[in-house]
């Protein structure tokens, strides 16, 4: 049958809408997703665009993890995560949860019957809910729920070989190009080192970089001949070494295949448990526990979050690996951050502190408070550091001795401090003053660094011996 | 037409609510202009009347960190839990005065101090005395080993102390030193020879 001018028309503009709406969809941004990493599971969810805003549901962020209830009843819409009951008003910017005032920082919306909150709100909202720590990265839309975050080290074997050590099996993707190749974590949750530029001295593989965008996160290493990863050790540990067409080239010596399965770099002797982080530094207070108040404008739970993360650096920097119980402004109770620091099985806690009194640092271990009887295989919880006060004390003089060679004036006691007295492990506390009057010298980088390196020095030349420890 | 004793009275009446208002006026004004009377919020002193006792008390210093130990000579009740109570009342008397080593708030004090055997005491601070304590571990620590060692020392038998405020346990007192447990007066004893070190 001959097409009519009609018809042909109407193919004409049915193509041609189809052209234009495939151009549009290209075209459009992609959709953004926030990644959450979770002990029980790692799921994506889509972000949604309010006044200018990142917002996710607050439902779909909890489902996974637990029990989870909402109701909407007019613009109030009450949720309830296990034993959690938190209420909500459309076009408020604050909520209350278990009776408590909590700011969101924007506005919230119920959209479709779905409760959204600002995705920078979930730092400090989550906490209240699940009772432990998260740690948000907002602007890569990554969240890391309790100790999910998965740590590597990388260092180099020999002249052509980098090793990656990671804290739990990993699976990324890996692309080469001329000069690089890429290893993309898009379900495993993967965290930075302290420096996202790793540099190796090797003239072969001369650095590596990490970085975060769009729930993802890509380590790059940079190459000058062509490489391969391999993974072993159960996919804890990927090796970077040359092309086999480059193997022949290179100049430089090459180890013997045995040294190419896995060899670790020089963390902490196998220990006894599994542990993924050997030190677990706790930034003492937090949300609504301010802690002193140093000044009129500087709040000791500041401070303590900013000696936290310089401990964590230099920590890193010597190979052990380290978990920032409190790495935001987030509440957490003394028996939630000693849970978390027992159940990691952390070789060493230390909590940070700040104060205006006195001068230098004091380093504590726990007064036990009147003894009460373990009951069989269960451990008291007010004496559970019982077991661990040597180590405790050996591990504090070693940072006082540390301390003093660094000329800070240094001072080591018990002190009735919790959580040390929950801690199954070595647990030492670290009150940070001045060193004169100036209280400002407590937020100077170089002061908290040469504090925090003083510490972590004194722990990385007792690992074996806390490594040991049961 | 109104009759002219009417009249009067009227006015005299008004001029009487009129001198009345400018009185009371006038009073209210000097009393608002008056200061009110300061409150002193030290602990009320023991009787100076009855037996005095020599006791030891171990004042807190904050230039140094230390606990040292003083002799004092204080008037003291006859029961076992009133003295320990004119203890207190007597090292806080030290922390309330103007030269104070380690001072605390104004109002703070101790409201009671029970003695229970076998070995417990239980001190019961007032609201004020942990809501305008200083914050710190080591300032919270000086408090709490001062209050237990002087108690302690003074009264045998003492194996274990707890610390209430208002009659409720709290969790800490200022934020950082626990007191959600009983505290072993041994060990609270090896940390105050510890701290007469000082720094």
């Amino acid at each position: 049958m001959p097409w009519t001018s009609r018809s042909r028309a109407i193919i004409v503009t049915i193509c041609a809408v189809i052209a234009i709406g495939s151009l549009l969809l290209h075209g459009a941004a992609p959709e953004k997703h926030l990644s959450v990493y979770s002990v029980a599971a790692n799921y994506s969810l889509p972000v949604v665009q309010r006044d200018g805003r990142d917002y996710v549901g607050l439902l779909e962020v909890l489902e996974p993890l637990g029990k989870v209830s909402a109701k909407s009843e007019g613009s109030r819409w009450r949720l309830r995560y296990n034993n959690v009951e938190g209420y909500f008003q459309e076009g408020k910017g604050r909520a209350k949860i278990q009776g408590r005032d909590a700011d969101l920082g924007a506005k919230f919306y119920v959209q479709n019957g779905r409760g959204i909150v600002p995705v920078s709100s979930l730092s400090s909202l989550l906490p209240r809910f699940l009772g432990g720590p998260v740690t948000l990265h907002e602007e890569s839309g990554r969240l890391f729920i309790g100790s999910a975050a998965t740590h590597f080290t990388a260092s180099l074997s020999g002249e052509n070989r980098l090793v990656f050590n990671f804290t739990a099996p990993v699976n990324p993707t890996i692309a080469t190009e001329a000069g690089t190749l890429r290893m993309t974590f898009s379900r495993d949750p993967v965290v930075g080192p302290a420096s996202t530029t790793l540099t190796f001295g090797s003239k072969n593989i001369s650095s590596a970089n990490y970085s975060e965008s769009s729930g993802t996160a890509v380590v790059t290493v940079h190459a000058s001949i062509p490489v391969i990863a391999s993974f072993s050790n159960d996919g804890r540990t990927i090796t970077i070494s040359p092309a086999p067409s480059a193997a022949a080239q290179s100049s430089g010596p090459t180890p013997p295949p045995a040294q190419t399965q896995a060899s670790p770099v020089p963390t902490a002797p196998a220990a006894p448990i599994a542990r993924r982080y050997f030190a677990v530094v706790d930034a003492s207070h937090g949300g609504d526990d301010h802690g002193e108040a140093l000044s009129s404008t500087l709040l000791e739970k500041d401070v303590t979050l900013a000696l936290a993360r310089s401990l964590r650096q230099e920590l890193e920097s010597r190979g052990i690996t380290t978990l920032v119980l409190r790495d935001s402004d987030a509440n957490l109770s003394v028996d939630q951050r000693a849970i978390f620091a027992n159940g990691d099985h952390a070789a060493i806690y230390i909590a940070m502190h700040a104060s205006s009194e006195g001068h230098g640092v004091r380093v504590y271990t726990a007064l036990l408070p009147y003894g009460e009887d373990d009951r069989g295989p269960f451990r008291s919880w007010s004496t559970a550091q019982h077991a661990s006060e040597g180590i405790s004390q050996s591990s504090a003089s070693a940072v006082a001795a540390e301390l003093q060679k660094r000329q800070i004036p240094v001072r080591t006691l018990p002190a009735p401090l919790r959580p040390l007295n929950n801690i199954t492990g070595a647990a030492i506390a670290v009150e940070v003053a001045p060193q004169g009057s100036n209280v400002s010298q407590l937020i100077a980088p170089d002061y908290q660094q040469l504090v925090s390196s003083a510490v972590a020095t004194a722990i990385a030349a007792n690992r074996d011996q806390l490594g040991a420890a049961p | 037409m109104i009759p002219r004793h009417l009249v009067i009275a009227v006015a005299v009446l008004l001029v009487a609510v009129l001198g009345l208002s400018v009185y009371a006026w006038h009073v209210r004004k000097t009393v608002a202009s008056v200061p009110a009377a300061s409150t002193d919020t030290r602990p009320l002193a023991p009787p100076v009347a009855g037996p005095t006792a020599q006791v030891t008390l171990f004042v807190a210093h904050d230039n140094n960190g230390s606990v040292r130990a003083e002799s004092a000579q204080i008037p003291m009740p006859s029961g076992r839990q009133e003295r320990a109570e004119a203890l207190l009342r007597s090292l806080l008397s030290i922390y309330l005065d103007k030269s104070s080593p380690h001072p605390l708030g104004a109002g703070a004090d101790v409201r009671a101090v029970f003695l229970v055997d076998p070995g417990v005491a239980v001190v019961d601070l007032n609201g004020a005395f942990a809501d305008t304590h200083r914050s710190g571990v080591l300032v919270e620590e000086l408090t709490v080993v001062s209050l237990i060692h002087t108690i302690s020392a003074n009264t045998p038998g003492i194996l274990k102390v707890k610390i209430l405020v208002d009659g409720q346990e709290r969790d800490t007192l200022a934020g950082h030193a626990d007191l959600s447990s009983f505290y072993d007066v041994s060990a609270v004893n090896q940390l105050a020879a510890q701290l007469q070190q000082g720094q």
